[in-house]
């Protein structure tokens, strides 16, 4: 069941921390400081800070750093990261050539001959 | 927390965004309710990118063209977000004898509308892109269109709208328009939450049309699964935008270095309907086979994701734009057939304009909601 949310409530005002200059998203080089920033630009949901800053996008599609964004995206909200919903994950499960994938009718034909 | 508003905006796409976007701009107070937990979790951020003029119904095309003119080329700037356009044309492609009797029918249909496009040989075709196939033997090329990130584009309407003032809600699911004293008035959510406006824009993508029944406006329109994938970075290839014919794939590199394509197994209007739009096991295969003809060189690209999203089939494949006769306070904005996102701002614009104004640029009447009939 989705939840009612208001994305005008007011947030504590963005401060600018030592650290902003952090990198959290290693494959797509996207620091804390975006992150951060972002809330404060109204992307309230782990799937809209993926969306808009390609967090978790990259090579490792968010399995390194899912827990951190999240982590820094609950405290700029002032919630606890359990709020918040993880961004979907997508088939397929590690990156395929297209001409492996492509393959999937002739090996169904295959499997055919076989019987 | 008031619940009123001049404008309530139904659906938080790119549609409903950039209309409370032009509407906060011109200093009307919006409200925009979004089913979903997320702005933008429907089409807008499912879509293949394509900002494209070629190929479309001559009905719409002025509207996308209007949209090229005076939007897309400034939109980073004004939604101070990176919308990734790039304008360096569109190949539509063709192998078969067949293919040049399509794309050349479309072709003279978008020439009479006044649209830059012609026939070019598969020797032209490969002088504007070198890594295309041998098989292709013509194309038709539209230099002025183009491509844009559908996801930053749509939080970036979000964005600005919400800086301007306008408020957006996620979660609140929306499920009766009622009328006050003949004139539309209500908008009530599964919450128990109430709206109130004097206008109630209705851009909910295929949802719309559950929602226009409860005031008696009826809309044919059918959802329909499309779907698309994307690659690993690649090194930077070609710029254009592509499609093919027969439509069987489109897409093109980002500014990321990845490839998306979108496209289609055939079997589109007949897939599971479980309430979320799941992947079908033969669609990314079949798409996958469908670019390694046309581009050898990408068969060893990776696919690194693949994802599906409901389209809102209108039965004659144009969108629904304007208001009703029936039900004052109503403005429609919805049935955009898995091609709403180029038209997206040309037509969030001119529904702002609508309201505000009474008036639009384009003539929005081939758009109507009451142009369906019978066919005898
Ligand atoms: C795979 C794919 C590829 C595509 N490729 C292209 C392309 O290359 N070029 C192009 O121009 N177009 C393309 N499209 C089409 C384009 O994405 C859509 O036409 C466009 O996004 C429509 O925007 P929208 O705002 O009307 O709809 P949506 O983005 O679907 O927004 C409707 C919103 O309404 C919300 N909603 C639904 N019901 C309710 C309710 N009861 N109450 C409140 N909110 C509700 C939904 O959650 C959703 O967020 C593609 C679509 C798909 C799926």
């Amino acid at each position: 069941m989705n939840t009612v949310n208001d994305r005008s409530r007011e947030l504590a005002p963005f401060v600018p921390s030592p650290d902003d200059d952090m990198l959290i998203c290693r494959c797509e080089e996207i620091t804390k400081g975006e992150i951060r920033k972002a809330v404060h630009e109204g992307m309230w949901t782990m799937t809209e800070i993926r969306r808009y800053l390609r967090t978790g996008m990259g090579l490792c599609q968010g399995q390194t750093c899912a827990k951190l964004v999240k982590a820094i995206v609950a405290r700029e909200l002032g919630v606890s990261p359990a709020e918040l919903e993880p961004a979907t994950s997508r088939a397929p499960m590690r990156p395929i050539e297209m001409r492996i994938f492509a393959n999937e009718a002739n090996e169904a034909k295959e499997g055919q001959d076989d019987e | 927390m008031s619940k009123t508003a001049e404008v309530i905006v139904i659906g938080g796409g790119i549609i409903g965004c950039a209309v409370s976007y032009y509407l906060a701009k011109k200093g009307v107070s919006v409200l925009c309710l979004e089913g979903s937990d997320h702005i933008g979790n429907g089409g807008s951020s499912r879509n293949g990118g394509g900002v494209r003029q070629s190929g479309r119904d001559p009905r719409e095309l002025p509207l996308v063209m209007y949209g090229i003119r005076h939007f897309w080329k400034t939109l980073s700037e004004e939604l101070e977000t990176d919308c990734e356009y790039h304008q360096d044309g569109n190949l539509r492609l063709g192998k078969t004898e067949k293919h040049r009797e399509i794309l050349t029918g479309l072709t003279e249909r978008a020439v009479k509308v006044g649209l830059d496009v012609r026939m070019i040989d598969g020797d032209e075709v490969r002088r504007i892109n070198p890594y295309l196939s041998e098989e292709v033997t013509c194309a038709s090329w539209c230099p002025t269109d183009g491509h844009a990130n559908p996801l930053t584009t749509t939080l970036g309407y979000y964005k600005t709208a919400r800086k301007l003032g306008a408020r957006f809600i996620t979660g609140e699911h929306v499920v009766e328009l009622k009328k006050i004293k003949g004139v539309l008035r209500k908008v009530v959510c599964a919450s128990g939450n109430v709206y109130e406006g004097e206008t109630v824009v209705l851009a909910a993508g295929y949802a719309s049309r559950k929602i226009a029944e409860t005031v008696g406006i009826d809309i044919p329109m059918q959802s329909a699964m499309l779907e698309a994938l994307v690659t690993e970075a690649q090194p930077q290839m070609f710029d254009q935008m592509l499609g093919t014919a027969e439509a069987d794939f489109y897409g093109h590199q980002t500014k990321h270095g990845s490839f998306v394509f979108g496209g289609s197994s055939g079997l589109e209007d007949f897939t599971k309907d479980n309430g979320t739009p799941v992947c079908y096991a033969k669609t990314a295969p079949c798409i996958c086979r469908g670019i390694i003809k046309y581009f050898p060189n990408l068969a060893d690209a990776k696919i690194v994701r693949t994802w599906a999203g409901w389209m809102d089939k209108c039965a004659d494949g144009v969108p629904v734009l304007g208001k009703v006769g029936e039900v004052p306070g109503l403005v429609l904005a919805c049935g955009f057939t898995g091609h709403g996102f180029g038209i997206a701002p040309a037509a969030a614009h001119q529904l702002a304009e609508l309201i505000t104004t009474g008036r639009t640029d384009v003539d929005l009447h081939d758009l109507r909601y009451d142009r369906f009939h019978a066919k005898i």
